[in-house]
């Protein structure tokens, strides 16, 4: 079955390409780039002229909850929403129950996957057993067996000396270590960061120095190890400050950033909507200005969602007692794009290299660019689509989500996976 | 002008004039108290819930006898003994009693926000009698009537809010009430109870007693609450007791002389204030309890006599 693509803006930032052409599709890969090809026999065509293909999407920091929460989401679900999001893989993240903290879970996820995924997933491995924070989880094992990272995210490894030396250990499998950066010490009992909006609120705040403390910390960890330490969801401007300052010192050192920290700050809190309770929490108008800039000059390698489907029950009560998080891979790209490119806050090719070639190249994943003989992944953007959020139509299982109603153009039109079409265009 | 809301769920959303106004309600309220038949037919057929998830006294006293003067049905609801202890949500027990077609359901909880959460799920009026650490907003009402009785007037008075402010919805409930009436606040405490960026509400901040009740016409002294310390705010009581005690000699030496002294209970007696001092000739503090029920009287009836569409 081949497919070609015809007429779209090629934007593929590994290979530095930005031109109008063609994508020919052949067995599942790329076949050929070039303006005007030749269409061969019994291809299918497809019209994609004023659109942008792209490197499929790569989203690093996924919760999918299987195994043990599938009431929130599956393996099924979440690659479901993975392709309508236009995300063409996901790395998902080891906090299910039983935590992905052996080679068995990690096997479950990947069988699961083969069976009823949607999109490519890479399972993320535990750092410590059960994610305790204790001893260190069966690291050789969890490589072995898939896993493309590893964290204990949702907890922060708050014991130093555990810490270095999983980075010593994991150091010979060219896998990152993801550091969920939160001093529990500083953010216990916080629902929200700490500011005058806490303060008018009487939530207990973070402030923005539990994060702060602990990237300090990981990146002096990542110095004395050598290993490539990430900083997933950097959300505060000293985040920003203290990664730039160890990339320009050699540091092995890499972030991600959330749309939601890209475009919310703690005001949104103000209608006690639990849905804009996550960890790290929304910062102030100074840390999002921070984290774009971070993200246009570098220094914030990739653009993640932490997707983090919750029933409605654990969302739904009182805001200090909900369930941290928010489900991002549908609404994602349409955020980024209204909210980000069009404003003219980051260059649309920006957007595209953070969420395809600098995930794959700091995961060392296949993908990220489109390179005749790669595997055909594609994402479709259509920079003129509008839509109004309807969480009651997402494919996630769960609907906790910020930006329900919100009116966005430009969005994903089209996601393929090893050239099978898995979000078709018109849907 | 008259009342137009739903609820009242902070004084961070009222008008200077809807604070008269419900200030004003309970003045011309109060004198159904020294009546020998304290009982009146306003809200005859009406029916109140107290829905109180948290231990009080003061406040869920003060609603019922306010409901009863007025003639309506008051219920009591407490989480303990009631199916919140056998794990029903917040939520769902309160759409529960919303079912059974209450006019006024009166909340306390834990939680900030949880009035508002109430609010727009239950089609019925709502007041909030404290939420957490966010608003209580009918303490600042009866704090702001028990003041207007004893000076004569808002404008200019200068209050200092002391002790722990971080974790009290008083203590924001009285900044904005006070604040929109033209009065000053300074709050002061040791720095770990006071808030961040309390000033962008409007107080002014202080970390010495003296200083702070120096030039006042009100002390609010706050209730230190031990059982939320967590974390080493203060390191003893005995210290906090030492530096943030308020003492007859205390008084003496840095007070006005015509300074009032309040308290929304209940006093930790020898760490906030002495007992010389709550039960001295500054002290206003039963006068606010007393004031306390016609506040909720007047916001009960303000509530409760809201006809539908009045807020169109």
């Amino acid at each position: 079955m081949s497919l070609l693509l015809r007429g779209g803006r090629v934007i593929d930032p590994a290979n530095t390409v930005d031109a109008v052409q063609d994508v020919l599709i052949e067995d599942g890969k790329i076949a050929r780039l070039g303006p005007r090809l030749q269409a061969p026999a019994d291809v299918e065509i497809v019209d994609v002229a004023g659109k942008i293909v792209c490197p499929g999407f790569i989203d690093m920091h996924v919760h999918l909850r299987e195994p043990g929460q599938e009431y929130k989401e599956t393996v099924a679900t979440g690659t479901r929403a993975a392709a309508a999001g236009g995300f063409t893989a996901v790395c998902c993240m080891a906090n299910t129950s039983p935590v992905n903290d052996n080679g068995a879970v990690t096997d479950y996820i990947l069988a699961k996957a083969r069976v009823e995924g949607l999109v490519r997933v890479y399972p993320i491995g535990a750092v410590t057993r059960n994610l305790r924070g204790e001893e260190l989880a069966e690291l050789a094992e969890l490589a072995e067996s898939g896993c493309v990272a590893f964290s204990d995210d949702g907890k922060c490894v708050m014991n130093a000396g555990l810490y270095r030396h999983a980075m010593e250990y994991t150091l010979p499998f060219g896998a990152p270590i993801i550091s969920h950066a939160e001093d529990s010490s500083l953010s216990a009992g916080a629902s929200m960061n700490e500011g005058v909006v806490s303060t008018e609120l009487g939530l207990r705040g973070q402030p923005a120095a539990a994060e702060d403390v602990m990237v300090a910390r990981d990146i002096l960890l990542a110095e004395l190890t050598g290993a490539h330490v990430h900083i997933a969801h950097a959300s505060t401007a000293g985040t920003v400050r203290l990664i730039r300052d160890a990339k320009a010192r050699g540091i092995r050192v890499t972030a991600e950033v959330t749309p939601h920290h890209l475009v919310l700050t703690d005001d949104a809190v103000r209608g006690w909507d639990a849905n804009t309770k996550m960890a790290p929490p929304l910062r102030t108008k100074r840390d999002v200005e921070a984290l774009i800039e971070g993200l246009a000059d570098g220094t914030i390698d990739c653009i993640a969602t932490d997707h983090a489907p919750h029933a409605l029950s654990e969302k739904e009560g009182e805001f200090d007692l909900a369930a941290f998080g928010i489900v991002g891979l549908e609404t994602a790209v349409a955020v980024a794009l209204d909210r980000l490119v069009r404003p003219g806050l980051l260059p649309l090719a920006t957007v595209i290299a953070r969420w395809s070639r600098d995930p794959a190249r700091l995961l060392n994943l296949p993908g990220g660019a489109l390179t005749p003989g790669a595997a055909a992944d594609v994402t479709v953007l259509d920079l003129d689509a509008e839509t109004i959020v309807d969480p009651s139509r997402f494919h996630s299982r769960s609907r906790n989500t910020p930006f329900g109603g919100w009116q966005l153009r430009g969005g994903p039109m089209m996601t393929i996976v090893g050239g099978k079409v898995v979000k078709a265009a018109a849907s | 002008m008259g009342w137009t809301r739903k609820d009242l769920l902070s004084m961070r959303e009222l008008d200077a004039a809807e604070i008269t106004l419900l200030v004003d309600t309970a003045a011309s309220l109060q004198e159904i108290a020294s009546r020998d038949i304290k009982k009146v037919p306003a809200l005859r057929g009406k029916t109140v819930v107290n829905l109180f998830y948290e231990a009080s006294t003061r406040t869920r006293t003060s609603f019922e006898i306010a409901g009863k003067w007025l003639s309506a049905d008051v219920i009591n609801f407490s989480a303990s003994g009631s199916s919140a202890s056998k794990g029903e949500s917040f939520i769902d027990t309160a759409k529960n009693i919303a079912a059974m077609s209450p006019d006024v359901v009166v909340v306390r909880h834990s939680s900030a926000g949880a009035a508002d959460l109430l609010a727009r799920t239950l089609p019925c009026a709502i007041v909030n009698a404290g939420d957490g650490a966010h608003e209580h907003p009918t303490q600042a009402l009866l704090d702001l009537l028990t003041i207007r009785e004893k000076k004569g007037h808002f404008e200019g008075l200068h209050v200092a809010i002391v002790g722990d402010v971080a974790h009290s919805r008083v203590a924001r409930s009285d900044i904005h009430g006070m604040r929109k009436l033209g009065m000053t606040v300074t709050v002061a405490g040791p720095p770990t109870l006071i808030p961040p960026f309390v000033q962008e509400l409007g107080a002014k901040v202080s970390y010495r007693l003296e200083d702070a009740i120096g030039d006042v016409d009100v002390i609010m002294m706050l209730r230190l609450q031990q059982e939320r310390m967590t974390g080493g705010l203060i390191p003893s009581t005995r210290e906090y007791a030492r530096f943030w005690g308020l003492t007859l000699d205390k008084l003496a030496r840095h007070a006005r002389p015509d300074v009032l002294i309040m308290h929304p209970g209940p006093v930790n007696r020898g760490i906030e204030l002495s007992p010389e001092v709550a039960d001295g000739p500054y002290s206003v503090i039963l006068d606010q309890v007393s004031r306390g029920v016609a506040v909720r009287m007047g916001v009960l009836l303000l509530l409760a006599g809201r006809k539908e569409g009045d807020g169109a």
